[in-house]
């Protein structure tokens, strides 16, 4: 298949109320072309709806939406040319295979020899050749999701959206199939935007992900950079496991049980923050070891989990605060010799000591933002 | 002896649960005998002594006179013609009727459709004889229509809506639009309007992506729809009678006129025993004609 260019997206103040409900809330967003973008949050964050505005299917009440130089923020759907995943697959039953992905061509009057050829290209590419004569309903998830996908980007669209295509799959085929549609990406090269709550889905897949909370964006970055540094609890806590330690900031020092806080990166300006404790971040420190380089924290064992490939330590600091530390099953560092209520130092690298402001974004949930008042 | 020891051994209470399985098969089949009792004894005992009347002879003889006579007199043809022709007005014009309102019903929210669909079989609850005469005060000479119609300058004489095909029609399509409506909005509701996303985000514009999608995920619906009107036409009595005057005379009415004026039991069967059989013929062609649809769709792009 020729690729034409990838386009663009870029959204500008893009709002939308159901309500008082703001399912968008001024949403600024660059996509860049050829990029994969992840649109990340949990059910009712807008994630879905943002990408219904960029398909056409939601009208927004205020805000502008360019593909390329273009303003297309009142084009009709059939007009906009992109191509779109639905969750469900949305396959037409009464059409063969052939038909379902042939039918965008039709629409655009490619005459029928090259339909064929186009329509065999396309199910070739997502490993279905010789399927375009059956019916729909004659096969399983996994082939529905790639005719689909092959219904999409059939008509070469310059951008590629994506509703959590996944999530009717199970577990194994869901993580090959993450693979593969990122490769078919890398192939193809079209602008990507693809939604899901899975956040190691997201992960995996994305250039960067944009994660979405109460209809604004909370954080817009590169998984790594997301996962290491979130900009806020409600990232720390939906992107990974993590527990919060209050700590105060003076002159750019901040004190955990009576010793300076070791990080690699700036602390920022005077104030409340939380330390992230991140399950693979923490270790078990040997007893009577200078532990020189690591932040150590006292902590008493509650109890330790054989997980198989890993074990995980559940322990409580000396405020109190429940933290997990994952280890490796064997050899050194392992939870093995310990029993509850056993004293353990525990220790986190620098490089891994992340503080987080304690303000909760002002749309988070109400539950979040009461817990993060009463850490703080 | 030892060997079926052994036997039930290796597999413990397989008869048991056989017998079980068994009682289990019988228990859902009595479900169904008193419904299937009554198709006996309400519906095939009886079409059965309509056979049996049907090649009677006036005399009481084994005799083809009645279908003989059906052959050879014209005014039987036309009877039937009518008969046909006023079904299939009647659901061709309930379908134009039906169509676009089911559509409007499946796109309302689920409260608001439900009100609408109660309003939509609401005459079903009145009764059909006063329906069909309240038609015939609004329809006749001097009825409100006529006298309304020239007092606003719309007509000048009065207008014959009544005792002809026009009124007819008028009675039949107000009593069978439910039966029109119910299956195609049932129909309508069960299509993912994902269906219609889809197809507008792969380039149709909104009546491509009703005919090539919506319309043929309708048809059962559809299908259904017109099989109940026209069938229920087929054998309309009331109102035919009441509001076509004597003009429009269908199979129904001639029955009824061999019945109560001529007493000829063996004509009227003979009539009943046709009209039947063209209906099962015409279910028959039409369920196939849907066969044949499925076929050349699954067909279609392949």
């Amino acid at each position: 298949m020729a690729r034409n260019s990838s386009l663009p997206i870029h959204v500008r103040q893009l709002t939308k109320r159901y309500g008082a409900v703001h399912a968008l809330d001024h949403i600024d967003l660059d996509i860049k072309s050829g990029e994969f973008l992840t649109l990340l949050g949990p059910s009712g964050s807008g994630k879905t709806t943002l990408l219904t505005v960029l398909a056409g299917f939601t009208r927004p009440d205020s805000g502008s939406l360019k593909f390329g130089d273009e303003e297309v923020i009142t084009t009709p759907p059939h007009k906009r040319g992109v191509g779109m995943v639905f969750q469900n697959y949305a396959l037409f039953p009464h059409m063969t295979v052939g038909a379902n992905v042939g039918f965008p061509l039709k629409l655009r009057g490619v005459d029928k020899q090259e339909i064929h050829h186009r329509v065999e290209a396309a199910l070739e590419m997502v490993r279905l050749g010789g399927y375009g004569a059956r019916g729909v309903d004659q096969l399983s998830g996994g082939q529905r999701q790639r005719v689909a996908l092959a219904r999409a980007m059939v008509f070469e669209p310059r951008i590629m959206l994506m509703d959590e295509p996944l999530s009717a799959l199970d577990k194994q085929l869901r993580e090959h199939m993450q693979i593969e549609l990122r490769q078919l990406h890398d192939k193809l090269g079209m602008t990507t935007v693809y939604v899901t709550h899975d956040q190691r889905e997201a992960l995996t897949m994305s250039d960067r992900i944009a994660v979405i909370n109460g209809g604004r964006i909370m954080q817009l970055d590169t998984p790594r950079a997301i996962y290491e540094r979130p900009a806020n609890r409600f990232v720390a806590e939906f992107i990974g496991e993590s527990a919060f330690v209050p700590v105060q900031v003076r002159q750019g020092v901040a004190n955990l049980g009576g010793r300076a806080l070791k990080a690699e990166s700036a602390l920022g300006a005077d104030g409340a923050r939380l330390l992230m404790l991140r399950p693979e971040h923490l270790q078990i420190l040997d007893a009577g070891r200078a532990h020189d380089g690591f932040n150590v924290l006292d902590a008493r064992v509650v109890a330790t989990i054989y997980q198989g490939d890993s074990s995980l330590l559940q322990a409580t600091l000396s405020d109190g605060t429940a933290v997990s530390v994952r280890c490796a099953s064997g050899g050194a560092g392992s939870a093995a010799a310990l029993r509850p209520g056993d004293a353990v130092a525990l220790g986190l690298a620098p490089a891994h000591t992340v503080l987080l402001s304690v303000e909760a974004p002002a749309h988070a949930p109400a539950e979040k933002r009461a817990e993060t008042e009463a850490a703080a | 002896m030892h060997s079926e020891a052994q036997a039930a051994a290796a597999a413990p209470n397989a008869d048991a649960l056989r017998r079980d399985a068994w009682r289990e098969r019988a228990g859902l089949a009595g479900l169904a005998l008193p419904a299937l009792a009554l198709v006996t004894v309400l519906m095939l005992l009886p079409v059965g002594w309509l056979f049996y009347l049907s090649v009677l002879s006036d005399s009481g003889q084994f005799s083809l006179e009645h279908y003989r006579r059906m052959w050879e007199q014209p005014s039987y043809a036309r009877t039937f013609v009518t008969t046909f022709q006023v079904s299939f007005l009647t659901t061709a014009i309930c379908l134009l009727l039906g169509y676009p309102l089911s559509y409007f019903l499946s796109e309302l929210p689920k409260r608001a459709a439900n009100l609408c669909m109660i309003a939509v079989l609401l005459p079903l609850w009145t009764s059909l004889l006063v329906r069909t005469y309240a038609w015939l005060v609004l329809l006749q000479r001097k009825g409100l229509i006529n006298n309304w119609g020239i007092e606003w300058g719309l007509w000048s004489e009065p207008l014959a809506l009544v005792h002809n095909l026009t009124g007819t029609l008028i009675g039949t399509v107000h009593v069978m639009l439910p039966f029109m409506v119910l299956p195609l909005y049932a129909a309508m509701r069960s299509i993912d309007r994902d269906y219609l996303k889809a197809a507008a985000n792969l380039g149709a514009t909104p009546a491509r992506a009703f005919w090539q999608v919506f319309f043929p995920l309708s048809l059962p619906g559809l299908t259904t729809g017109c099989l109940i009107v026209f069938i229920l036409c087929l054998g309309f009595y009331v109102t035919p009678a009441v509001l076509g005057g004597g003009k429009v005379i269908m199979v129904s009415s001639r029955i009824a006129n061999d019945i109560e004026i001529f007493f000829n039991w063996g004509a009227a069967s003979a009539l009943g025993v046709v009209l039947l059989a063209l209906t099962i013929l015409l279910i028959a062609l039409a369920s196939k004609a849907v066969k044949l649809q499925d076929v050349l769709r699954a067909r279609e792009g392949a």
